[in-house]
């Protein structure tokens, strides 16, 4: 059973269950902690680290969407460093792949692109590492241009954890890490993919986009994600 | 271990093997063992390209059905270890150490002798599949450093000429 | 030519059966061949039937031939032990008569020549206790384990003491955690002993011992593995467990082998298994075999390894203590510290607390490599200095070499330089260096090493090994090897190197896993102490140590920073 903590977070004293995240417990209380990787209704998997936080006492950063509220717990989620930290993570993930949102399907719709509106990052000092992949256009409905992927991996936990279908996984390791479906296979030949699109729904640049449409338009409805979980759970 | 784990491996069907090829045999005997249980993955990817040099789509399909995990899971798994091949390798092997006790000691020369004798860099295999050059991280033999280890021997305080006469005579 | 015994004109005779050679009377004397994988690439299991062979050429019926584990001075192999004469003998191959003359000799009854152990600089100043049997048993012998007090502590513990017992000795003990970040072992233990569990608890044994240049796990558990068992076994009633499992890396085929072997037989005499010692404890430990992934030594990527997936670590908390294995309490602990644990039990905690400094107690083992005279295998106690260890076990460079750096600590660890030498060898004091103890490789450099080739070469591995989860490690330790390549190609600047330090901060402090927290150490290790070679590199274009090609521009790969190509947010 899940009982009350009392902790302040950037100096506001706030209540929550024990078994909050302090993400969970900051939106609870509007105070807005950065992420990418985490998704209502997904396991939290703590790897795109924008939502780390600093506690006091505790000499590490904490990312705030896998981090359990103790009792007293005093957080701080933006500071000069954090900010600075977060700035250089969005910059990694411009000059690791290509996103030239001027030619992307996700233009004025990529939680990557607002992010970076958000804190301010506006020219990148580190040089570009831009590798050539590939973009497999195989599935008759659906795309995916690895040039956009910033590997948070919600389409393989969507994938896995709502859909059950366990299309996609994580390929290679380090920068040469890949999305693949099945084994590698082109995605219009997967044995396991049930064409759902929750992939697509979840993806949060424009590597995962629906055929045909245009630049720029609107593809994805996050909100329904929560809703299908919970028609999932009440099916089990 | 989780009991719904072991039911649903105890009540999952199972392929039945690629071919007639004996092989599949020990692949078989090692995920009975394992279980056919998800968490043995690894150990039964191990059987497989022991028995047949490496891992095709067809072994990891077999493998990854039988032990109950998804294709793409059983492609994940094998291509963050450095240690499966997922290619056909050469009759011979050379595993240059890369650790840091060889980095001291010349193993950059010893890499660069392989290079210019065979023309492969680590990774690659010789066009006439005759010799696949590999790097390792560490064998553990620092005190013999710079150490490479040729079709599963080890040879300590090698020099670059002495490593191309070792080619040679392969 | 013709070697002692081995008379050209009549066969020696021939045994039936390949192993030690066992005389039916009383031992006079014997020769303990190294098979550790070192010495074994050297030859030693041929010299093993080479000597035996001669032996029995030689009508010396009261002289045994036996194996035993690491005999330490590994760069001398194959070595041989004569234990009765306390001497060691260095160099003895299969294929050359002549280097067997003086054992021979020694075994015939003359002693002579081989290396004393006494007053040895290499050997005297050890104290063993991971290492007390490395040298003295039969690795693949359960009955000589026995012997020499083996599975006595396990006995004791199981028949004798409680569980809290045993805790609390680990405790007083001080031991800690000896795979790298020196967590103190007893409070552990105790905090995977208090967890309630009805799905049951683990043990693990992290034998993934991927720092390049380290090989103490492999070659403790290539010379005892019962050790390490009994320690696991110790743990396992201690803490409440009845599993346990090894995992290995696939890199040590033999270690994978004798401790296969060891579990066998242990099985066999009732040390592991349902009925522990004649009790009610049950423990069973199974090997599992790594896939080459640096990352896996990180306990939570191990956890996932174990279970068969992709070895990527997750964020802690919860830690493996309170939520493991199949989500169980599990303890994980590193080969050196179980293998410090029969003795803990056995002698008591405070025989192992009496050694060491203030807050560093017992022995550590380190792997010695690199430009130094004698490499190998050493034990000593905490708090010896560093120059001891380096000129005095290690027996200085070679001549006309001048020493630059020790490096400790695998790739997260750093490069403790001369002036630094005198230090005491400890948790404290190795971490407060820019370095720290980490598993226990310690790498000689001279002149002849360039300390940002040396970042590069440990930034290239960490990059190399990333598991691509996070960001802050994929994307930085790329970039930082970037700049470092780029100075190293005479193609740096000031404002790379301001670049590579920010850099490097904001991976630290970011990462999700100790890899990824610990690649920017070689490069704040090498410019804390070596910056002016780094200036050198950029202002003179000049490698001081002429390691580096400084051939600017050559394939320069140099991408303008600080375009705008992305057009960030310009839509809006």
């Amino acid at each position: 059973m899940s009982e009350v903590r009392t902790l302040q977070i950037d100096g506001k004293d706030v209540a929550a269950r024990s078994d909050q995240t302090i993400l969970s417990a900051a939106q609870d209380n509007e105070i807005g902690i950065p992420t990418l990787c985490h998704l209502e209704g997904l396991s939290d998997v703590g790897a795109c680290r924008l939502c780390v936080v600093e506690v006091e006492g505790t000499p590490k950063l904490l990312p705030s969407c896998t981090t359990r509220v103790e009792e007293g717990m005093k957080i701080t989620t933006t500071s000069e460093r954090l900010v600075a930290y977060r700035r250089k993570m969005i910059e990694m993930f411009f000059v690791e792949r290509n996103h030239i949102c001027a030619v992307c399907v996700a233009n004025n719709h990529c939680e990557l692109q607002d992010l970076a509106t958000r804190l301010g990052v506006d020219h990148f000092d580190l040089p570009l590492m831009h590798p050539k992949l590939p973009v497999d256009a195989t599935h008759e409905r659906f795309a995916i241009d690895h040039n956009r992927c910033i590997l948070c991996t919600r389409c393989v936990r969507v994938c896995d954890e709502v859909e059950q279908a366990h299309t996609w996984d994580v390929a290679g390791r380090g920068a040469e890490s890949l999305i693949v479906s099945d084994l590698g296979t082109p995605w219009g030949s997967s044995t396991t993919c049930t064409s759902c699109g929750k992939c697509v729904q979840v993806c949060p640049t424009g590597a995962l986009f629906e055929k045909g449409r245009s630049v720029a338009e609107p593809k994805a409805r996050r909100p329904y994600l929560p809703y299908l979980v919970r028609v999932a759970e009440r099916e089990q | 271990m989780a009991i719904a784990t072991v039911q649903a491996a105890a009540g999952r069907s199972r392929p039945s093997a690629p071919s007639d090829d004996k092989r599949w045999r020990q692949v078989d005997v090692r995920m009975r063992r394992l279980g056919y249980r998800p968490d043995g993955l690894i150990e039964a990817l191990h059987t497989a390209q022991e028995a047949f040099g490496y891992l095709d789509d067809e072994a990891l399909t077999y493998v990854g059905e039988s032990m109950g995990v998804a294709p793409s899971k059983a492609y994940g798994v094998a291509t963050f270890y450095s240690h499966f091949m997922l290619k056909p390798q050469g009759e011979h092997t050379c595993v240059v150490c890369a650790g840091t006790a060889c980095y001291i000691n010349g193993a950059a020369g010893l890499l660069g002798a392989i290079e210019g004798k065979l023309g492969v860099e680590p990774g690659e295999t010789t066009p006439d599949n005759k010799i696949s050059v590999l790097k390792a991280r560490c064998f553990g033999c620092c005190s013999m450093a710079p150490v490479v280890m040729v079709d599963g021997e080890v040879h300590g305080t090698i020099t670059p000429p002495e490593l191309v006469t070792l080619l040679e005579d392969l | 030519m013709t070697a002692v015994g081995t008379p050209a004109a009549t066969p020696p005779p021939r045994r039936r059966q390949a192993g030690p050679l066992i005389p039916e009377g009383p031992v006079r004397a014997s020769a303990h061949i190294c098979q550790a994988a070192g010495c074994q690439s050297m030859g030693s299991d041929r010299l093993l039937e080479v000597l035996s062979d001669e032996v029995l050429g030689a009508g010396l019926r009261d002289v045994a031939v036996g194996r035993v584990g690491c005999l330490g001075l590994c760069s001398a192999g194959p070595l041989v032990a004569v234990p009765e004469q306390g001497r060691v003998f260095e160099r003895v191959r299969p294929d050359d008569g002549a280097s067997r003359q003086d054992l021979l000799s020694s075994l015939s009854g003359e002693a002579k020549g081989g290396r004393p152990l006494a007053g040895d600089s290499f050997f005297s100043p050890q104290v063993k206790v991971v290492l007390e049997r490395s040298g003295t048993v039969d690795p693949e012998r359960v009955d000589d384990y026995v012997a020499s007090g083996g599975y006595t502590a396990l006995a004791k513990a199981v028949s004798e003491m409680a569980p809290e017992e045993v805790v609390a000795e680990v405790v007083k003990s001080g031991l800690r955690g000896r795979g790298g970040a020196g967590y103190p072992t007893g409070l552990k233990w105790r905090t995977v002993a208090i967890q309630d569990s009805h799905a049951g608890k683990y043990v693990v044994c992290n034998a993934d011992e991927g720092d390049p240049g380290a090989f103490m796990d492999r070659s403790v558990l290539e010379s005892c593995p019962h050790q390490v068992l009994e320690g696991m076994a110790i743990a396992g009633y201690a803490v409440g467990a009845s599993q346990g499992y090894v995992y290995v890396r696939a890199e040590y085929p033999l270690a994978v082998k004798r401790l296969s072997h060891a579990i066998r037989e242990a099985g066999r005499e009732g040390f592991l298994g349902r009925e522990v010692a004649g009790t009610r404890f049950g423990f069973e430990v199974e090997v599992r075999i790594g896939a080459g992934a640096f990352v896996c030594g990180e306990e939570t990527a191990l956890i996932a390894s174990v279970q068969g997936g992709r070895g990527t670590p997750r964020p802690r908390p919860p830690y493996p203590a309170a939520s493991g294995l199949w989500g169980c309490p599990t303890l994980i602990n590193n080969v050196e510290t179980f293998a410090n644990i029969p003795a803990v039990v056995a002698k008591g905690g405070e025989w192992l607390a009496s050694m060491g400094t203030e807050r560093s107690k017992g022995t550590k083992v380190f792997a010695l490599a690199g430009a130094v005279a004698n490499t190998g295998l050493i034990e000593v106690p905490m708090g010896v200095t560093l120059r001891e260890i380096v000129f005095g076990i290690g027996g200085g460079l070679a001549p006309g070499r001048r020493f630059k750096a020790v490096q400790t600590g695998g790739p997260a660890g750093g490069c403790i330089p001369e002036d630094l030498l005198d230090m005491p060898v400890d948790y404290e004091s190795l971490t407060q260096a820019g370095s720290m103890m980490g598993s226990g490789g310690m790498i000689v450099m001279d002149d002849t090493s360039c300390m940002v080739d040396v970042a590069k070469f440990f930034m290239d591995f960490c990059r190399e090994e990333s598991c691509g989860k996070c960001a802050p490690c994929r994307v930085g330790t790329q970039e930082m090897w970037r700049f470092l390549d780029r100075m190293t190609r005479g193609a740096g600047t000031r404002r790379d190197l301001e670049q590579l330090e920010s850099l490097a901060d904001m991976v630290r402090s970011t990462s999700l896993c100790g890899l990824g927290q610990g690649a920017p150490n070689s490069v704040f290790s090498t410019l804390r102490y070596f910056r002016d070679e780094y200036l050198a590199h950029i202002d003179d274009r000049v490698c001081p140590a002429g390691v580096c090609a400084m051939n600017a521009g050559g394939r320069s790969e140099a991408v303008p920073a600080g375009v705008g190509v992305a057009g960030v947010g310009s839509p809006k």
